[in-house]
């Protein structure tokens, strides 16, 4: 089976089948999240601090080990994948981050470049042996994003927004199947937000790929999202496209009502 | 009403008590060391004499001696220290990326790596210098394998704590980008640790110029070598020319290390 055929006949991006987690043995974070994503666009992850959105997106490409359930990704499942097989399906997940995490040192283009460091040998990427390819798409993102200027400046002389553009630069180097975004937009001043937002969607319209945002901000999740989920308490308890949340609904995820104004 | 304590002193009584018990300590310390030192009294008195008596013998410096032997003993010394910092990291960055936890994440292997930093710090180069010329016989290799041994300690403690500090951040990042743990090591790791590296390799490297300039007191090779028979000759005019020497390439280390850290960070 080709690889295009394959992308062609694919009814769904992702499929999360009861996925728990338990950081300490009888303490469930994530108490069996069942997840199908089969369109491309922004799906928001709502819900309030410490009922388990990082750890579900941190789940799917194993930064943390699920305890039990099934991540149906690409013909595999994710859960099950070790070393090199691992590898080669996180390469297809491209990740953004609320601190960024680039590599501080290095310089803009040459963080954009490590996205395809799960394509290259480690004897290639210490030679900086980047093809071509890479370096042409890379200058095209960066461009994307609205940094081409900044290409050669190191990464930790950029500001908060500027470091974020590059990290979903990073992400989309890839070439991934899907994007995770954990809070991305928490550290940054509301108009970059809408900004980082609009890069998010543009990108995975491009690329027709879906992308995972946990957000904090319910109006900015709406405004974006194709599809909203709602977690409270290791649970999913609405998931439905964003103009079906109801303050019922919110009150039900956040607990309390004092906070809707 | 007001019913918190305003009081406050500096010590407890606790505190003070122990205070004096510790002064006394010392003081008894003290007293106990001079006598078991036997200080002859005599032998102290005319100290300043000897002394002046040492400085004219070296007077005026041998400078002559400069190209006969010394010129050639410090380069030497300086290959010596060179090759010694070179051979230290093929030992201290496995044994740096074994203690770090962020790297290897089992305390069998810290324990192991530990024992050997620990070894090699608690080893004094002169000691060590003494052990590889009773294997190789004198000369440099054994003060290249002492230098070697004696800094793999403290390069690789150092360099295990600078790499403790890299932002986990960014190695999660490239863990997620699908790099394999090498990529990771060259390419997240390896760019943060740089700068401490090369400062910690250079003030090493600086230390054993120093270290170097000795280990020829117990034949090790280097100036040390030309310094102790001149010693054994009484030619103190020679001496003083091998002491200007090591003097003035400490010096210069100095400055080259300052010059090029400067320009690192
Ligand atoms: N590495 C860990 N070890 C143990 N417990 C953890 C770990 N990471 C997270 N937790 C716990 O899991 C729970 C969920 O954390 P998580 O970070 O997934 O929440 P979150 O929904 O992302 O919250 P926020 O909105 O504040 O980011 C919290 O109670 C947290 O204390
Ligand atoms: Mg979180």
């Amino acid at each position: 089976m080709s690889v295009t055929q394959n992308t062609a006949e694919r009814s769904n991006f992702l499929e999360i089948r009861n996925l728990k987690k338990e950081y300490t043995a009888g303490n469930p974070i994530l108490k069996g999240i069942d997840i199908n994503i089969t369109e491309p666009g922004i799906v928001a992850i709502i819900g309030p601090s410490g009922t388990g959105k990082s750890t579900l997106l941190r789940c799917i490409n194993r930064l943390i080990d699920p305890t039990d359930g099934q991540i149906l990704f690409d013909d595999a499942d994710l859960c099950l994948a070790k070393g090199a097989q691992l590898r080669k399906l996180r390469r297809q997940v491209g990740m953004v981050f609320q601190e960024y995490n680039l590599v501080e040192r290095l310089t803009v283009i040459e963080n954009v470049l490590t996205g395809r460091l799960g394509y290259m040998s480690a004897w290639q990427a210490w030679r900086r042996k980047f093809s071509q390819e890479d370096i042409n798409t890379a200058f095209e993102l960066l461009d994307a994003v609205g940094l081409t200027e900044h290409a050669k400046k190191r990464a930790d002389s950029l500001s908060g927004g500027q470091r974020q553009r590059v990290g979903i630069a990073r992400a989309v180097m890839q070439n991934p199947r899907i994007l995770l975004a954990d809070e991305p937009t928490s550290s940054l001043d509301p108009k970059t937000a809408v900004e980082i937002m609009e890069l998010l969607e543009r990108f995975s319209a491009e690329k027709n790929i879906p992308a995972l945002v946990n957000i904090h901000d319910v109006k900015l999740a709406s405004r974006f999202a194709k599809r909203m989920i709602g977690m409270s308490n290791g649970i999913v308890v609405y998931d439905g496209p964003p103009e079906g949340i109801t303050d019922e609904h919110l009150k039900q995820i956040y607990g309390g009502e004092s906070w809707l104004v | 009403m007001n019913t918190i304590d305003h009081h406050w002193q500096r010590f407890t009584l606790k505190q003070k008590l122990s205070r004096y018990a510790v002064y006394l300590v010392l003081v008894i310390a003290f007293v106990q060391s001079i006598q078991s030192v036997e200080v002859i009294p005599e032998f102290l008195l005319d100290a300043p004499e000897q002394m002046a008596d040492m400085f004219s013998r070296m007077w005026p410096i041998d400078f002559a001696y400069y190209p006969v032997a010394v010129h050639d003993a410090m380069v030497e010394t300086l290959n010596i220290a060179t090759l010694g910092t070179l051979i230290t990291l093929i030992f201290a960055i496995p044994l740096a990326l074994m203690n770090a936890s962020n790297i290897v994440n089992s305390a069998w292997c810290h324990w192991i790596s530990r024992f050997f930093l620990v070894s090699s710090r608690s080893v004094n180069s002169l000691v060590w210098a003494l052990l590889f010329v009773s294997i190789f016989g004198p000369g440099v290799i054994a003060g290249v394998l002492a230098i070697a041994f004696r800094s793999i300690g403290f390069v690789g403690k150092l360099l295990g704590e600078a790499i403790e500090e890299v932002n986990m951040g960014s190695i999660e990042a490239l863990k997620a980008t699908g790099a394999s743990w090498m990529s990771i090591l060259l390419k997240g790791y390896w760019p943060q640790v740089l700068p401490a590296f090369f400062s910690i390799v250079l003030f090493r490297w600086d230390i054993n110029v120093r270290e170097s300039a000795v280990l020829g007191l117990v034949g090790a090779g280097g100036i040390g070598v030309v310094l102790d028979d001149s010693m054994n000759l009484f030619q103190w005019d020679r001496v003083a020319m091998s002491l200007l020497a090591i003097f003035v390439i400490v010096i210069l280390a100095e400055i080259v290390v300052v010059n090029i850290r400067k320009r690192l960070i």
